[in-house]
């Protein structure tokens, strides 16, 4: 474990963010956001060793992570799918494009698509409720005004993205 | 005089062998004859790229396009829409296809009705630049304020009459001074940036577009409150807005305008982000203040208030993004001016989101008292497709929906809360005739129920519970006693629930319940949707007389329900088909027909 | 450069209107592209990057090419609006690829403005 720790260069990034925080006090969900970026999601170990770093009971990361909808523990896909149901969303239709999405990946919730290329994820509002319905592939391609026939030809696009690395 | 119309006329080739020069002619003459030739301007522009209709116009500033004129036409042009500010409606550019363009007409209304303070700045200046954002006044306010005393800064507020923009609509100035008297070596001012009301978006907007109004308002509200260090807390949702926000702290910091000494004057004050992680509860303020300090979310008792014991124990004032980017405006113009607009209780602007089932989606920002007609008709431009407007949701999962015999209710705090619904942060989801409003109150409590952060009991099992009371009855399972026990239910959460989610959580329920009623009642008496939305209340028929079997329902349906033959009637398998609703979409004969679930298995 | 008085802060809101009106400099008009969430959903990004490469081959560099935040009517994002000189700022609604090269090709070249996008003149 501690020999890990010291040769995963995944840690090492998360170390020294949190060794570069001007003040610790108050940071442990920064540290997480950081934390999830780099690893993908946060397991047992990762909470462990932030535990560890921030000198705080393990019990509290975990519940911390546990209470958040932002935070997992369990890997997600390469590019995630955030179907927007805030209202405006669900009342233009929201549901239809999140049912047509897992229908097109093949997944029934939010468990990555068997090459861990995609997840999907139902998701609060977005606050892009005038394109409404939307939806977010990772953290910046917003797809707004959709319907559920644009979708099979969005997904396809980021496969074509894949197969031409 | 200023100018008050600019008339472009089209002077392209098309134009002017159409006769445009006559027009024009005859429009001056006429302009001379009303004396308006002071205030009305006509300019010769280059062509309009729609010389098949020619001679055009464009009228400004409404930008109201007309076609094919006439030397006979300036008459009344003149007459009616340059004195009268009427469209001369026959005259109005339809556009190659031959339908009336939207923008000539419903347009117009969207940007002159609006009053823009919190959204002064949105589209005019680039939110990565400060300069520009000085050249339209900004960070003079702030100077203003250090020339003030904390204390005139917060009289002024008071003054003007801002209550806060997130929900509940407390007196800002009062929460200043409030916190402002609470005795503390470190006080905090936090910005409630954590817009969760899904079908608001105006917070994200401002931060986005206008970053730097609300570091202003907050180093003002720091000084008033006696405040060195402000977070903003905000939604991880909105990545664009944590980096423009970034990129103006950072602006901010390099001017001197955050930070130590600000104008010379001995002020010092610093603004850092905080990302929230995906709870809808951290909106309330005690769960927020848990979150800043990176705990769980989960509200604790008041009293003791923020104002006297916050974040790390010291006196803290939450204050909402639209509440804190009417400061500066308020400072520079002084409290008249945003007095001098609104309602006896609710002065100045409400920024609203309008969206759902309405033409014109957008942000909006109208004074205090509009009523909810012109708001929704006249600015939002009514319901598209010429559905007929059922009721409007505010107040997110805390609010309720107002039915349309209310539509001419002036808006204010107090009017809303009167209607059983609340303001909350200014989102408006117009609805139409095919929403279902128990769907709509399931879908709210689902909402409260998934975000309950389950520290007290109400809460917790009583929103899971009316959920499945809910469910029973769109799926066509519900009784009358069901009925009551969803209001017996809404009433003891209600009254009991530690924080204001739960205390409001019940809220879709009881206004649906209130004005609605018969909806609830025909799915648990007729088993029947009269929006024609619950699935399990519905089914899709093919309406054979209609239907010419051009197979694209066929090639739609996910689940091979639908069978036919080229240019034959094609038929729905009931067992097979799930209701996407895929055929209806595609079918361009109207030949797919939702109906009643009951009245289809009574045919077959 | 710290502001420290309220002549400071004078000096740079005149240079910031120079920017604002797009004639700083040698620039002759500008370009402003509204970029909040709602616009980029609406393909805003695309529309960005088709008037920067549009005005590029054609060696436009007197143009100003700026984004901003929602101007409201999020219905007909993508908005850009389009000021040229000394004229009215025009602004355009469902601007996509097409019609970011046409706004390029026949505003900004050719001069005219484009009424079958034209939403309205300035939101100021």
């Amino acid at each position: 474990m501690e020999n890990q720790t010291l040769t995963d260069p995944k840690f090492a990034e998360l170390d020294e963010f949190i060794d570069n925080l001007p003040d610790k006090k108050g940071m442990l969900i920064g540290v997480l956001h950081k934390a999830q970026e780099i690893f993908g999601y946060l397991p047992a170990e990762v909470q462990h060793h932030i535990a560890q770093k921030l000198d705080i009971p393990e019990s509290t990361v975990f519940g911390v992570v546990t209470f958040y909808s932002f935070f997992t523990m369990k890997p997600r896909g390469k590019y995630q799918i955030k179907v927007c149901l805030g209202t405006a969303c669900y009342v233009k239709g929201g549901q239809k494009i999140s049912d047509r999405v897992k229908e097109e990946l093949g997944v029934t919730g939010d468990e990555p698509t068997s090459d861990g290329l995609f997840s999907v994820q139902e998701v609060r509002c977005l606050g892009a409720c005038s394109m409404a319905p939307v939806m977010l592939v990772g953290e910046r391609d917003f797809y707004g005004r959709l319907t559920p026939d644009k979708i099979p030809q969005i997904i396809e696009s980021y496969r074509r993205k894949e197969n031409k690395k | 005089m200023p100018l008050e119309n600019t008339i472009l006329i089209c002077a392209g080739g098309g134009c002017i062998s159409a006769g445009e020069i006559s027009v024009k002619e005859a429009l001056e003459n006429e302009i001379k004859k009303y004396a308006l030739d002071g205030v009305v301007k006509v300019v010769e522009t280059g062509c309009m790229d729609a010389c098949s209709l020619g001679p055009l116009m464009v009228i400004y500033p409404e930008g109201v396009f007309y076609q094919k004129l006439k030397p006979s036409d300036a008459k009344e042009i003149v007459e009616e829409h340059l004195l009268k500010g009427r469209v001369v409606q026959r005259l109005l550019y339809k556009g190659p296809s031959g339908e009336i363009k939207p923008r000539a007409t419903e347009e117009i209304p969207f940007f002159t009705r609006q009053v823009r303070i919190a959204t002064r700045n949105l589209g005019v200046i680039d939110p990565a630049s400060i300069e520009e954002y000085i050249a339209r006044d900004g960070y003079f306010a702030l100077r203003k304020a250090l020339s003030m005393t904390p204390e005139m800064v917060i009289e002024e507020i008071k003054k003007s009459g801002l209550r806060g923009r997130g929900g509940a609509g407390f007196p800002t100035g009062l929460k200043w001074e409030l916190t402002r008297k609470s005795k503390s070596d470190e006080k905090y001012l936090i910005c409630n940036a954590d817009e969760g009301d899904p079908g608001a978006f105006m917070d994200r907007s401002m931060m986005e577009g206008d970053p730097h109004s609300l570091l202003e308002g907050m180093a003002i509200g720091g000084y008033a409150i006696g405040a060195h260090q402000g977070y903003i807390y905000v939604r991880a949702e909105y990545p664009l807005a944590i980096e423009r926000l970034k990129i103006a702290i950072k602006q901010a910091r390099e001017y001197g305008l955050l930070g130590k000494d600000i104008f010379g004057s001995g002020f010092d004050f610093d603004v850092d982000l905080r990302i929230g992680a995906g709870a809808f509860v951290c909106g309330e303020e005690t769960a927020l203040i848990q979150s800043v300090e990176g705990k769980r979310g989960q509200p604790v008792q008041k009293p003791p208030y923020p104002a006297q014991s916050g974040l790390w124990k010291k006196p803290t004032v939450i204050n909402n993004v639209e509440t804190l980017v009417d400061v500066p405006y308020i400072i520079n113009k002084g409290w008249e001016a945003f007095a001098s607009i609104g309602t006896e209780k609710s002065k100045g602007t409400k920024v609203f989101a309008l969206v759902g089932k309405v033409n014109n989606t957008g942000l909006v920002e109208v004074p205090m008292g509009t009523t909810l007609r012109e708001l929704i008709f006249d600015i939002g431009g009514g319901i598209p497709g010429g559905k007929r407007f059922k009721a409007v949701q505010t107040g997110g999962p805390s609010g309720g929906c107002i039915p349309e015999e209310y539509l001419d209710t002036p808006i204010d705090y107090e009017s809303l809360t009167s209607l059983g619904t609340i303001m909350g942060s200014g989102g408006m989801i117009v609805m139409d005739e095919d929403t279902c409003m128990v769907d709509v109150a399931r879908f709210f409590l689902q909402f409260t129920a998934d975000e309950s952060c389950g520290k007290c009991t109400p809460c917790r099992e009583g929103t899971r519970k009316m959920l499945s009371i809910l469910d029973k009855i769109v799926e066509g399972n519900g009784t009358m006693e069901d009925i009551e026990r969803l209001e017996t239910l809404a009433v003891t959460i209600k009254d009991t629930a530690l924080c204001g989610l739960g205390q409001t959580a019940p809220n879709p329920v009881l206004s649906t319940l209130r004005y609605f009623r018969d909806e609830y009642e025909a799915h648990v008496k007729e088993k029947r949707c009269p929006a024609k939305s619950c699935k399990a209340l519905i089914a899709y028929r093919i309406d054979p007389a209609k239907c010419t079997g051009c197979t694209a329902c066929a090639r739609a349906c996910p689940t091979g329900a639908i069978t036919g033959e080229v240019r034959k009637v094609h038929t729905i398998d009931q067992e097979k088909c799930i209701k996407c609703g895929s055929c209806f979409e595609v079918c361009r004969f109207d030949a797919v027909e939702k109906l009643d679930a009951v009245e289809v298995t009574a045919d077959t | 450069m710290k502001i420290k008085s309220l002549e400071d802060l004078e000096k740079i809101k005149e240079e910031g209107l120079k920017n604002l009106s797009g004639r700083q400099g040698k620039k002759r008009g500008r370009i402003t592209v509204a970029m909040g969430t709602c616009g980029i959903s609406a393909g805003a990004k695309d529309t960005l990057m088709t008037i920067i490469d549009e005005l590029d081959k054609n060696g436009i560099d007197d143009i100003a090419v700026v984004q901003s935040g929602c101007m409201g009517l999020c219905e007909v994002e993508p908005t850009v609006e389009v000021q040229i000189g000394d004229q009215e700022p025009v602004i355009y609604g469902n601007v996509g690829i097409e019609e970011a090269k046409r706004i390029v090709k026949e505003h900004v070249i050719g001069g005219r403005i484009l009424g079958d996008l034209l939403v309205k003149k300035s939101a100021q």
